[in-house]
């Protein structure tokens, strides 16, 4: 019996082997490339470069793109197509070399690519949502209005391998800008031949690492790595799959059951679970975006500056990040948030270190003098648009001013009408965020110009602010416009259009077997730079 | 029976126009519109948008502009999903939703006639009680609890299934949503097969068939089901157009690519050609299915004539 089992595994002994051999060849080759698996959160409006605007298609969208520059692993601008640039004296000229690279069906990319890029994005028939973050560069306001050609807008190709860009200021975010998707250039040759159907399977063309396989609406985008793009050897990960689910509770068990590798956000209220079952793929860090209630300075009695204070004051921020939030997120004293690139230190409200306490005191007495008592409280709505998070905030905030005789109602509604009625000035308190688009103090204190609009919902307008942005704003040397910002924002904390809650932080779940996801500010983690062990 | 048929379809005609038009009216009544969010977008860009979907004109002319359109089978792009048309979301979205919510609706069919017939014929036993009970906690647990809970056992602890997924339309990503689908299905479909079987067994062409000698088996199969059924084939036209046109919940907790979600997150987004692709969509299948029925009764119930 023993004999002819032996017999048996002897003759298959070869299949043994190539089995083996199968065996380990492919687990080695796992672990050069392999597929990574995230969750999104958030189906793209669309792959197009140039008609996206959220966080969550900026993750698939950079991974067919580069731009002029790129991100790093801890994404940080470096060169993208541009492999150098000079800047001129006054900052307000840039020279890009650009490298020899191809799209992704073998094009040869010129200077050309750009061109047409920045010029399609711009014109009013793309009607693309974030065209003004390029109006730093000369002409490209005039153009998006459409009140001058295309052709005027300051970027040339000088050639082949040659890009100028002027611009209206001097940006020093600008390199950083560079990185944005607004920026990344698109094929002519494909957009010209096919139109509105380029970004299907099997017409897009890229330049970036990964290029598109498969999208399936409302499931997934998958991807596979690009052969053609410059560096494509130093890319480890060979397909991508995005899943597009929104429901964090359902993400957060595929990402248990193995199904997802990165999940780009979880829900809060999981937190102390996430801390206990998976302290190590609970990822939680400081991210550049605020929280915050703006007031409507337009309308009484908010006018007064001892209204808005004593609302200010009142709040005890450290409890709501600490009892309410419960992620880490960062109590509030200022509107930009630390550790923003080009800023060295932002401007805080001086009352920041009072006790609170005290605090709840002093906004007693200042409401007193303006008017409000026991007698005839201060009463007014207090709008957010509709999330289990913004209620809990309001809900908190409200009995926080309760203690100092204020009646606060709460009404929520539906995010559209939220923001359409902020942007009519219909509100008297609301509750609003800001996410910035590039690194730099600037792209949070804009909100804050009169020159700004709707995005500006409490109407704030004082003129030393604006004149001290609008200083900064043509100002090339660091560290004289990080000052200049700073006095502006010790003026916008002076008057308080605004009432910072908490800064906020981003959070995902990445499994322990991925390696080169580097928590950074601004959330960004390009693909080119994982590997899987 | 076709001069019957033809006329019920050309009755659906100005049904249809009336429904489109309150929808379309009332969606643009609604507060906000699509192009509102966080980032206020600057004046001139949302001239620009609202010129390119042609929202910068009169509502009256969009209205009449919209008639002619879907009179050539265009229903428009839609404003969230940039890359698609409402036409593409709603030909790759329904085979999906018509897959599981068929298989939902059979399923529903067989398991619910069959304990409902049984628990009819055993009335006020203990299979009738245990019949009945699980069909109230089926109707009670709503799918917004039944799914995450399937999803947690059988994919987390177990993991016999994939916890979301479609998977290319395999079928172990399709049991979960399903089975959600069908659970209440299952319970409503049972309870008027019970509540209408106890009621035709106690009439009288029961009584005549029995005195006649027949085995029970036929007189049950064929005599009581057929008139037993009614109320329940006039539940499953409705119900099938709800189904298979999808779930909200059981599509964003399960990842399923099908058509349920346009019809709230179309509304929350604003997307009006999303809205009103769907709403002329559900209407047309109701308007069918409700024909269908009609005619089925013909076949099961001689007092009803088509004609």
């Amino acid at each position: 019996m023993q004999k002819t089992l032996r017999c048996k595994l002897f003759q298959f002994r070869p299949l043994l082997f190539s089995a083996l051999f199968f065996t380990l060849f492919f687990s080695q080759s796992a672990l050069a490339g392999g597929d990574l698996r995230i969750a999104s959160m958030g189906e793209p409006a669309s792959l197009d470069p140039h008609k996206v605007s959220g966080t969550w298609e900026s993750a698939v969208v950079g991974e067919m793109f580069v731009g002029l520059t790129a991100e790093n692993i801890k994404a940080e601008p470096i060169p993208g197509v541009a492999e150098s640039w000079t800047i001129s004296e006054d900052g307000k000229t840039y020279t890009f070399k650009l490298r020899k690279s191809n799209w992704s069906d073998g094009t040869p990319f010129t200077a050309n690519d750009f061109v047409y890029s920045m010029r399609r994005i711009l014109l009013p028939e793309t009607a693309a949502e974030y065209a003004s973050l390029l109006y730093i560069i000369k002409g490209a306001e005039a153009v998006n209005t459409g009140k001058a050609k295309p052709e005027t807008l300051a970027v040339k190709a000088l050639d082949d391998l040659t890009l100028e860009i002027q611009l209206t200021g001097p940006a020093p975010y600008f390199l950083e800008l560079l990185t944005h998707y607004t920026a990344y250039p698109v094929p002519r040759h494909v957009l010209e031949k096919y139109g509105k159907l380029w970004t299907k399977p099997g017409n897009m063309v890229v330049n970036g690492p990964y290029t598109l396989v498969d999208w399936v609406p409302n499931t997934n985008i998958k991807l596979t790595k690009n052969q053609e793009f410059w560096d494509a050897a130093d890319v480890s990960i060979d397909n991508l799959t995005f899943y597009t689910q929104e429901d964090r509770t359902a993400v957060q068990k595929r990402f248990r059951a193995g199904e997802i590798d990165i999940a780009l956000d979880f829900s809060s209220d999981q937190i102390n679970w996430l801390r206990k079952n998976l302290p190590k793929e609970t990822r939680i860090a400081p991210y550049m975006g605020v929280y915050y209630y703006p007031i409507n300075t337009t309308k009484k009695p908010f006018t007064d500056l001892r209204v808005r204070k004593a609302l200010a004051m009142a709040i005890n921020r450290e409890a709501i990040v600490d009892k309410v939030l419960k992620t880490g997120e960062i109590a509030a004293y200022s509107f930009v948030p630390p550790g923003m690139a080009n800023y060295d230190k932002g401007a805080e409200v001086d009352w920041k270190d009072i006790p609170y306490p005290e605090r709840i005191k002093q906004a007693k007495a200042l409401l007193k003098e303006a008017g409000f008592g026991p007698d005839h409280p201060l009463e007014f709505t207090l709008r957010y648009n509709t999330s289990e998070n913004h209620k809990r905030i309001a809900v908190a905030v409200a009995s926080m001013w309760k203690q100092i005789g204020v009646k606060a109602e709460l009404f929520n509604s539906e995010v559209k009408v939220h923001y359409a009625d902020l942007k009519q000035g219909d509100f008297q308190v609301a509750r609003a965020a800001w996410v910035a688009d590039y690194n730099d103090a600037q792209n949070f204190l804009y909100l804050l110009e009169t020159r700004t609009g709707a995005n500006n919902y409490g109407r704030y307008s004082n003129a030393n602010f604006d004149k001290l942005m609008l200083e900064a704003e043509g100002t090339a040397d660091l560290k004289k416009r990080s000052e200049l910002m700073r006095q502006a924002e010790a003026q916008a904390m002076a008057d308080l259009p605004i009432i910072p809650i908490y800064h906020y932080v981003s959070k995902s779940l990445v499994s322990q077997k991925v390696k080169g996801f580097i928590d950074n500010p601004k959330n960004v983690h390009r693909c080119r730079y994982i590997t899987l062990q | 029976m076709l001069a019957y048929t033809l006329r019920r379809i050309g009755s659906a005609i100005p049904t249809l126009l009336f429904i489109i038009t309150i929808a379309f009216f009332m969606m643009r009544l609604a507060p906000g519109g699509p192009f509102d969010r966080e980032r206020q977008l600057p004046p001139e860009i949302e001239a620009n948008i609202l010129r390119a979907y042609n929202l910068d004109k009169p509502v009256y002319e969009q209205y009449f502009d919209y008639l002619i359109n879907i009179m050539h089978g265009d229903f428009g792009p839609s404003y969230k999903y940039l890359d698609f048309t409402v036409t593409d979301l709603i030909t790759t979205g329904f085979p999906v939703s018509l897959r599981l919510g068929m298989s939902a609706i059979l399923l529903a069919i067989f398991v619910g006639v069959f304990a409902g017939t049984i628990a009819a014929l055993k009335q006020n036993s203990v299979f009738d009680y245990m019949v009945m009970g699980t069909a109230m906690t089926g109707i009670a647990i709503p799918n917004f609890v039944m799914a995450p809970l399937l999803a947690l056992i059988f994919g987390v602890y177990l993991s016999w299934l994939p916890v979301a997924g479609w998977g290319g339309g395999a079928i172990a990503y399709q049991v979960m949503p399903i089975i959600t689908l069908a659970l209440p299905q299952i319970a409503y479909v049972a309870r008027l097969t019970r509540g209408s079987m106890v009621e035709t067994m106690n009439s009288n062409f029961i009584r005549t068939a029995r005195a006649k000698g027949l085995n029970e088996r036929i007189v049950v199969i064929r005599h009581a089901l057929k008139g037993g059924l009614l109320p329940v084939i006039s539940y499953l036209g409705p119900a099938t157009a709800e189904i298979i046109t999808g779930s909200v919940v059981i599509e964003a907790i399960f990842d399923i690519p099908g058509i349920g979600r346009y019809f709230v997150n179309g509304a929350l987004n604003r997307d009006y050609p999303v809205v009103m692709g769907v709403v002329i969509f559900f209407a047309l299948l109701i308007i069918t299915l409700n024909l269908v029925v009609d005619l089925i009764y013909g076949f099961l119930d001689p007092r009803v004539k088509v004609e």
